[in-house]
């Protein structure tokens, strides 16, 4: 038996008819991190001791009836949201030995329903990122292609579900890392809508853009985590009141009544022919499937997208970063005999090349003089990217895309080119800028790497997105193939 | 004035100079070695210009986005709760002393 490879919804179903214990699912996983983690690299702390412990409690809960879909299940946390009394790194050398004196709300949610994490996923240095080797630590490996990048930054997450290690992760998303990752690994991953998941205990990188999502192994598993984690919280002033559906309720099989538009901005110049015919076959698909699709959908400022972004994510980090000063919590310079040299020693020895440009370039933009230019005139374009998603969320239930223009590439590939790394981003960053839901499933493979699909909803229509995803990933054999490693 | 500077990045071929990536790292408070100036001038002005692009949209009487999904106002109900206590707050200062952070001399 393999139970490693099986989907929540799968281990649930064993679990609640006694034919798999939890202490025997978390031992299959525990296994297999053994097994491919030397080859995969894609967690920072292990911690398989204590999900062990909390499977036998598991276990106990199930036994006497107590059972949610999540109960007993082991999932994979990245390393950006913190865990009470267990290391929370962000893959970076400033965090190396921190350790939370509480949970995440989302990690709170998911240990009250019984699940256990088995590990703390590898990310790109405080999620700033597209590949994960921006890591402090480690450069994680895509299990299709061991030569090649898993995405970013959720990476770690997105590997753990690809091969295996947990049943599910969670990873944040602030201008892709969660989809791109994801499309780059042929799993699920979903960026709820802004504020439809509690931002508490996420180590800030964008305050305005940052949200916490699933990454699974199919459309059922991400709607049953979302029913986990979503919600109101009081703790996050971002957080909707906005009631929470039973996400899988909007599972269906067809696409009767649905309209789909695929914005044409999104078929970039550089896109990858494999990637093009991939999502021309699956849009053809949700065509069969009942969807009425627009083909010449439209939204003219998507090419400001990038700009905009990497105006507003950089100043906003170069506020929140702000608080690594090497005095309360961190690395600390201590050999500096001033307590200015001391802040600034701490930050050059603490923070990775990538993080450092970020913030000098977040600095810059909110300085006196260029605040007006840079700034103030991203958000007003920021503004006309939101206007016109609400325009055709008043035609369409849904718009399709791709979620990166290529195929995952080389390690290294990438790396001392800023703007190539940047632009793998440009199909996912514009749906932070407008703060609506985005997922991206399996969609095909070229070369035998994999190719995602990104459908787009509008403010908290996560449920028409699921739906469509659910309804191609039912037509489709993508999900069920697995990486050999 | 505004209107200078406006001119002064708006030409793509315009380095940073070495001046200004210090003083933006003075700024933001992140020690430099000679060596990262030279790499931040050609990566920081290598990024400013793929920005330029923004400059040519008309955003004449567009508000400013500064969060997409926009709650106004948010308060909760003064309840007493449960805080973290002192020793919490300290386990991961890098140096304390009894209660308190320790930081070299702030004046001198």
């Amino acid at each position: 038996m393999t139970p490693h490879r099986l989907t929540i919804h799968e281990a649930h179903q064993l679990l609640k008819d006694k034919k798999l214990s939890s202490v025997e699912l978390t031992r299959a996983c525990l296994e297999r991190v053994k097994e491919v983690e030397p080859k995969i690299k894609a967690l920072v702390t292990m911690t398989g001791e204590a999900a062990l412990k909390q499977a036998e409690q598991a276990d106990k809960l199930i036994a006497e009836g107590d059972i949610n879909p999540l109960t007993g299940v082991p999932v994979v946390i990245k390393d950006v949201l913190c865990t009470k009394g267990v290391r929370t790194t962000c893959s970076s050398k400033m965090l190396e030995n921190f350790i939370p004196p509480y949970d995440a709300t989302v990690v709170e949610k998911l240990n009250a329903l019984g699940a256990m994490t088995i590990g703390k996923a590898n990310m790109d240095e405080f999620a700033m990122g597209s590949s994960t080797e921006h890591s402090a630590f480690f450069p994680t490996h895509n299990p299709w292609d061991l030569d090649r990048v898993p995405g970013g930054s959720s990476g770690g997450s997105a590997v753990s579900v690809a091969a295996d290690e947990g049943i599910y992760a969670l990873g944040s998303d602030t201008g892709g890392s969660i989809r791109q990752p994801a499309g780059f690994c042929s799993v699920v991953g979903l960026k709820p809508t802004y504020g439809r998941v509690s931002r508490y205990g996420l180590v800030a990188f964008a305050s305005s853009l940052d949200q916490i999502g699933p990454l699974t192994k199919d459309v059922t598993d991400c709607a049953l985590v979302m029913n986990a984690i979503a919600g109101f919280d009081d703790r996050d002033s971002t957080s909707a009141p906005n009631p929470v559906p039973d996400y899988t309720k909007s599972l269906s099989a067809d696409l009767k009544g649905m309209k789909l538009g695929v914005p044409r901005e999104y078929f970039v110049k550089g896109m990858q022919s494999e990637v093009e015919k991939a999502l021309k076959d699956a849009i053809a698909r949700l065509e069969e499937l009942g969807a009425e699709v627009d083909w010449e959908a439209t939204l003219p400022s998507t090419p400001h997208a990038l700009a905009v972004y990497y105006i507003i994510a950089p100043s906003e980090a170069s506020a929140n970063l702000a608080r690594y000063d090497g005095v309360k919590y961190g690395f600390s310079y201590q050999e500096a005999d001033s307590m200015w040299e001391a802040m600034e020693k701490t930050r050059q020895y603490g923070f990775g090349d990538e993080v450092k440009r970020r913030i000098m370039l977040g600095t810059y933009a909110l300085s006196a003089g260029y605040y007006d230019a840079y700034y103030l005139k991203a958000q007003k374009v920021r503004t006309l990217i939101r206007r016109e998603f609400d325009s055709a969320f008043e035609k369409y239930d849904a718009l399709i895309t791709p979620t990166s223009p290529t195929v995952p590439f080389k390690l290294g590939e990438k790396l001392d080119d800023p703007v190539q790394m940047y632009l793998s981003d440009v199909c996912t960053l514009p749906i932070n800028i407008a703060g609506v839901p985005g997922i991206s499933i399996p969609a095909g493979f070229g070369e035998g790497l994999p190719i995602g699909m990104q459908i787009i909803g509008k403010p908290f229509g996560e449920e028409a997105i699921l739906r469509t995803a659910y309804a191609y990933e039912q037509a489709t054999e993508w999900h069920k193939m697995r990486a050999n490693v | 004035m505004l209107i200078l500077k406006y001119e002064c990045y708006n030409d793509p071929i315009m380095k940073l100079k070495r001046e200004e990536v210090l003083h933006i790292a003075k700024l933001a408070r992140v020690g430099v070695t000679d060596d990262d100036v030279e790499r931040l001038r050609e990566q920081l002005s290598d990024i400013l210009a793929n920005f330029e692009i923004l400059q040519k949209v008309d955003t004449t009487d567009v508000p400013p986005t500064a969060q997409s999904i926009p709650l106004q106002n948010v308060t909760k109900a003064d309840q007493p709760a449960d805080s973290l206590l002192p020793g919490q707050i300290l386990a991961n200062a890098p140096r304390k002393e009894g209660e308190y952070f320790r930081v070299k001399a702030v004046l001198e």
